[in-house]
């Protein structure tokens, strides 16, 4: 049983929003954070929201930030609010990301890869030491970043190309250009295609994502990653207006895509080669565009033979429970009413609790 | 996978024009979307704006962007973006068009005229030189300072080989 809906209680909400309202602001003698700050300033948790928010627009999503006083999913939520309220004009071209503009590029498998190790705007090798010096005010912006007499050579060669001739790489498949599965507008169905699993990991929480990429690294479904590539940069996107017919570049989204290579025994069939998992994530998502890509491949266990044992392995079990607004509000509406559902369990313990007694001695029921 | 093939006779230029599908009007229309709105409203104020009336106020919504599985395979669908699109009929029966992303409705319309003033012979070849050109130098500028940015993160890692003579 659920629960079910309750009168009352209007002036009650009204007066804890507003106090709400009032907590969100905070101090009012510090200043207000505005919306341009955050899409500036806090970018990353910007590229969180509308990644999983699942709608890419940085002041949107910065407006949710802020609206939600910082809890990432409770932004992500009003994102995914908002987007519903939009008409769709139709779906992209696929997007090329051989074609990225790349601000980063690195293979931790192959060390010379073709067009170099470009390490861009990183955390990694950072001591991960407080630094008290962004706590000063007026401190001056940091000087920029130094710049390469030559620019970066574009396009940036891809892992698969460089290894696509020895056929040691498994190929991508192209059987068409058929609008894939769409999520938000079918339900979830299994056995899910790879188009299917992969929208739902692009959106699914980064946090899952990233527990189920752990828990197959250290056996529970291992299929021994290695980091093939990742790349973070400026993507064009095309789409095919009706009224026009043909592809127009309709603006530019930041992509991180990520592929892992994992080893493959071969069959009697197949000639041994490396397997891939794949990522892809709105903004400069590294940690989900990794865990996305080991999910992945991991999902793709039937292909190359592989037992399932393990829950990333699973695919009901991902897909059903990797997304973080449906998570959220199940988990979260056991916090409405649900005063008939209790008083119906009070009853029916209370009715145990004396039989269990009555079982228990029943000379003095009978005394009595 | 794309839409049909249905074409809305209102929003094609009735100027006999054949440039529809002309290579100068995706570069240009790609220009506009990809340049920042203000750039796009300065550039706008500079000019001598002709007469237009709006064949579609300027509307917000959805483009699904789709991705491909494993970089080159099947397409998968990614997330949504926000786009704003318009049309505008010029007094001179030049019809423009724009699908811009986010939600700027200001840059959606102007994208919609200067589309339709591309396609006059009257206005092209100012709106060339004194908006596309000067827009299309600024992004080529920001792809190459990101680019040298890039570069300038470029490492050799080297693997460590464990000296195997004898030390005198």
């Amino acid at each position: 049983m659920a629960y079910v809906s309750v009168k009352g209680g209007e002036k009650a909400i009204e007066n804890a929003h507003q106090w709400l309202a009032e907590e969100r602001r905070g101090d009012p003698a510090v200043e207000e954070v505005a919306v341009a700050q955050i899409r500036e300033q806090l970018s990353l948790a910007v590229d969180r929201v509308m990644a999983e928010g699942s709608c890419y627009d940085r002041d949107l999503a910065a407006l949710a930030v802020k609206q939600a006083g910082g809890d990432l999913p409770e932004a992500i939520f009003l994102v995914r609010a908002y987007r519903t309220t939009l008409p769709r004009f139709g779906g992209s071209e696929p997007v090329d990301t051989e074609r990225m503009n790349v601000r980063r590029r690195i293979s931790a498998a192959f060390k010379d890869i073709p067009g170099g190790q470009v390490l861009g705007p990183t955390f990694d090798y950072t001591h991960r030491l407080l630094d008290f010096r962004l706590a000063a005010d007026g401190a001056a912006p940091p000087e920029p970043a130094p710049l390469a007499n030559e620019p970066q050579a574009w396009p940036m060669p891809t892992i698969g190309s460089v290894f696509a001739h020895e056929d040691l790489l498994e190929h991508d498949v192209r059987s068409g250009d058929d609008a894939p599965f769409d999520l938000t507008r079918e339900p979830m169905s299994f056995p899910a295609g790879r188009d299917q699993r992969l929208q739902a990991l692009a959106r699914g929480d980064e946090g899952f994502l990233l527990s189920l990429a752990y828990s197959s690294q250290r056996g529970w479904g291992s299929t021994h990653p290695l980091c093939g590539e990742i790349r973070l940069g400026e993507v064009a996107v095309e789409f095919i207006p009706e009224e026009l017919g043909f592809p127009i570049e309709i603006g530019e989204v930041t992509l991180t895509e990520c592929q892992m290579l994992s080893g493959f025994a071969g069959s009697a069939q197949k000639a041994p080669q490396f397997t891939r998992g794949y990522g892809l994530a709105f903004g400069h998502s590294e940690r989900k565009a990794m865990s996305m890509a080991i999910v992945d491949r991991a999902l793709r266990r039937s292909e190359v033979g592989e037992d399932a044992d393990a829950p990333v392995q699973d695919e009901e079990f991902v897909l059903y429970h990797s997304d973080n607004v449906e998570a959220s509000g199940f988990v979260q509406h056991l916090k409405l009413p649900h005063y008939v559902d209790f008083q119906a369990d009070l009853q029916l313990v209370r009715r145990l609790r004396r039989e269990h007694f009555e079982r228990l001695n029943p000379s003095k029921e009978a005394a009595e | 996978m794309q839409q049909t093939a249905w074409v809305e006779k209102r929003f094609v230029s009735d100027t006999g024009l054949e440039i529809a599908a002309s290579e100068g009007r995706r570069e240009w229309m790609a220009v506009l979307a990809k340049a920042e709105a203000s750039e796009v409203s300065a550039a706008w104020e500079r000019l001598e704006k002709p007469a237009y009336t709006l064949l579609r106020s300027p509307e917000p919504g959805l483009v699904l962007v789709r991705g491909r599985m494993g970089g080159l395979g099947d397409p998968f669908n990614l997330g949504e973006m926000t786009v704003t699109r318009s049309a505008v009929r010029l007094a001179t029966g030049e019809t423009g068009l724009s699908y811009v992303a986010g939600r700027n409705r200001k840059h959606a319309e102007i994208a919609a005229v200067l589309d339709a003033m591309l396609q006059s012979e009257a206005h092209h070849d100012q709106v060339r030189a004194e908006v596309i050109a000067p827009l299309e130098i600024a992004q080529a500028a920001r792809r190459q300072l990101a680019a040298r940015k890039a570069a300038a993160t470029r490492v050799d890692f080297f693997t460590l080989v464990r000296d195997r003579e004898p030390s005198k």
